[in-house]
């Protein structure tokens, strides 16, 4: 059972995940960022509680809509926002963008432009662990949508083949952009295509934080006294378009209007206060706090150096010409 | 030594030396692989450092890139270049853009091995070229030795490098002999080959076609031809100035490439000289390289298409006519 510390530390993570994910929205609307973003707004539970099962060292790889991924397992908000701004700054000096950061002393192997690309290289982590006897596990990050593409199946059977040490969390938000799972999918539930593999697949409340993380755990601890890998298919839904200027046309208000009462952080604040983690007033304040750290991190991000042009050809390879 | 006993001795010797580089692929443990690259590595380095896989290159190249960033040093076979394309999400998008978009902290010592080409009538899809392809992708390097002792020296290199290799080899080389010393020091990349000086035409090759070439220049110095014949070894990263030095020296070049000609490495090296050397050339630069057509599998079909000592003789005796 998580510490009130810990309980509380959940919250703030998810509000700053929020609040970074509209100060995005809001600042493509005023046109102050250029290029795309796929906001997790409503999904910050699943990214939170999932990385809060995790050891220091345990590896996690991302996909497009990775954010809260990020935020979640000790991201700087500030070196993102720079470089979303495409700042020097930047986690990724300004050559990534939103889908394109890493930071590997927090184990964080980035996000991924192609849907489904970063299954099969973070199963290729959890060999590398496996062939070395490392102790430390692979989280992977990935949509229903991806859950569709070959490396999926194909990575899947590997790692149950050779036992491997990875935890495949599958965040099913119920589109794959604007094709709803039930035109796109041919089974209901993705974590029955776990049985395909021989390995446990389990389903979970991917808006409830404390049952995500509970799930991870399971699977983290199979995986570290290796039982291999599993699946766990955490059901929640994008509250945002899918990424900037989405009029969301494939949806009715009516369905949005019934989510946002599942909204993840509106549920963790009710068991705050059932369990006097927070009062309406401390919460205030440590709504505050996350505000003024997403303010600090545009602030951080508009007085960053834009990278020089002459920089453009430098760090590929020495002799590549 | 051969061509293939060139790379099974230095994937033991550098199996031998780091630990941490394993081999990956279908078929390339019991069986050997496909053209027997890897036989008996199984039965020396053991199941954990000889990994056979499912028929899945999408997904095993992925794998292998993911180990590559954990620290692992993984040699991918390919089983023919043709399934490259299978695995090419992984090698164009991922592995190739790492280095330049997360900066120092992602290294990915990877090789990717795979025979190339024809000459064995094997048919459409199992006889491409395809290593234009890589060269246009930045990021990846691209070896495609052509002699034993080459194939060991970039092999090396390819296994120690912190990037990601497409290490071409040629179905029609596995069976060439040449001296080869296992201790021989790693082949730079970038640094061509001056396979025989000369001073009447520049002719520039790698791969299958640097043999066949050779072949051809034998035949027409004994009628007093003198054929300066550059093996380029790797065409990513590209030795340019060597290139350049000897069409400044005789006017005149031949370019020979298996794969198609349109938007063939041949057309950027062409590209090069004119941009580089074009008050120097004496006749028109020419390109010798298929059409483009699909490789057909009858031997009378397959060898009109790709170039051979007798085609490149022919281009040599026609660019000095000029």
């Amino acid at each position: 059972m998580p510490t009130e510390q810990q309980l509380l530390d959940y919250y703030r993570k998810m509000l700053v995940i929020r609040l970074f994910e509209e100060k995005v929205e809001d600042l493509f609307t005023r046109g102050l960022i250029t290029g795309t973003a796929h906001p997790c707004i409503g999904q910050e539970a699943v990214a939170v509680g999932a990385c809060s099962a995790l050891g220091r060292k345990d590896y996690v790889t991302s996909n497009h809509r990775g954010h809260g991924h990020f935020i979640a397992r000790g991201g700087d908000p500030a070196r993102m926002m720079a470089e979303l701004f495409g700042k020097t700054t930047g986690y990724s000096g300004g050559r990534g963008g939103s889908q394109l950061m890493a930071d590997y002393s927090l184990a964080f192997l980035g996000g991924n432009g192609i849907t489904g690309g970063s299954i099969p290289v973070a199963t290729g982590v959890a060999l590398s662990l496996k062939l070395r006897s490392i102790d430390r596990v692979v989280l992977c990050f990935f949509g229903d949508g991806a859950s569709n593409q070959g490396t999926f199946h194909e990575s899947l059977n590997m790692a149950s083949l050779w036992n491997l040490p990875v935890i495949y969390a599958c965040e099913n938000n119920m589109y794959a952009m604007s094709t709803p799972t039930s035109r796109s999918t041919a089974i209901a539930d993705i974590a029955d295509r776990a049985a395909s593999y021989g390995m446990p697949g389990t389903i979970v409340d991917g808006n409830d934080l404390l049952a995500v993380q509970a799930a991870v755990r399971a699977a983290r601890k199979r995986a570290r006294s290796g039982g291999g890998p599993t699946l766990v298919e955490c059901k929640t839904y994008r509250l945002s378009g899918h990424s900037r200027g989405d009029p969301r046309v494939y949806r009715t208000a009516a369905e949005e209007e019934r989510q946002r009462k599942l909204d993840p952080i509106k549920l963790f604040r009710k068991v705050l206060i059932e369990r006097g983690a927070i009062t309406p007033r401390s919460d205030k304040q440590i709504r505050k706090e996350a505000r003024q750290t997403i303010g600090d991190t545009v602030k951080f991000a508009r007085r960053s150096p834009a990278p020089h042009p002459g920089t453009l050809e430098e760090g590929l390879h020495p002799c590549q010409r | 030594m051969s061509y293939t006993e060139a790379l099974r001795t230095c994937l033991a010797g550098e199996m031998r030396r780091d630990k941490s580089v394993f081999l990956f692929g279908e078929d390339i443990g019991v069986y050997g692989g496909a053209f027997g690259v890897t036989r008996g590595l199984l039965e020396k380095f053991g199941p954990e450092r000889v990994i056979d896989t499912p028929i899945s290159e999408g997904s095993f190249v992925g794998a292998a890139v993911g180990a590559a960033l954990a620290g692992s040093r993984p040699v991918v076979e390919i089983m023919f270049m043709d399934f490259i394309t299978l695995a090419a999400d992984q090698l164009v998008n991922q592995a190739a853009k790492l280095r330049y978009v997360f900066g120092e902290q992602a290294r990915c010592p990877l090789v990717l091995r795979t025979p190339a080409g024809g000459g064995r009538c094997y048919g459409p899809t199992h006889s491409q070229d395809l290593t234009a392809w890589f060269v246009h992708a930045p990021g990846l390097h691209v070896a495609a030795p052509s002699t034993p002792a080459d194939a060991m020296g970039l092999l090396k290199t390819a296994i120690r490098s912190d990037s990601p290799v497409i290490f071409v080899e040629h179905k029609m080389l596995y069976n060439e002999k040449g001296p080869v010393s296992p201790r021989a020091r790693p082949v730079p990349f970038g640094k061509a080959r001056v396979a025989r000086k000369g001073t009447d035409v520049t002719v520039i090759a790698w791969s299958w076609m640097a043999l066949e070439a050779e072949l051809a220049a034998d035949h027409l110095e004994a009628d007093g031809i003198s054929v300066e014949l550059i093996d380029l070894r790797t065409l990513s990263p590209m030795d340019t100035d060597t290139v350049i030095a000897s069409v400044k020296k005789t006017g005149r070049v031949l370019i020979v490439e298996e794969g198609p000609r349109t938007a063939g490495v041949g057309a950027e090296i062409g590209a090069r000289v004119f941009e580089q050397a074009f008050d120097y050339l004496d006749a028109p630069l020419t390109r010798l390289a298929s059409p483009n057509v699909p490789v057909p599998t009858s031997p009378t079909l397959e060898r009109a298409m790709i170039p051979n000592r007798e085609s490149i003789t022919s281009a040599i005796l026609k660019i000095l006519e000029d």
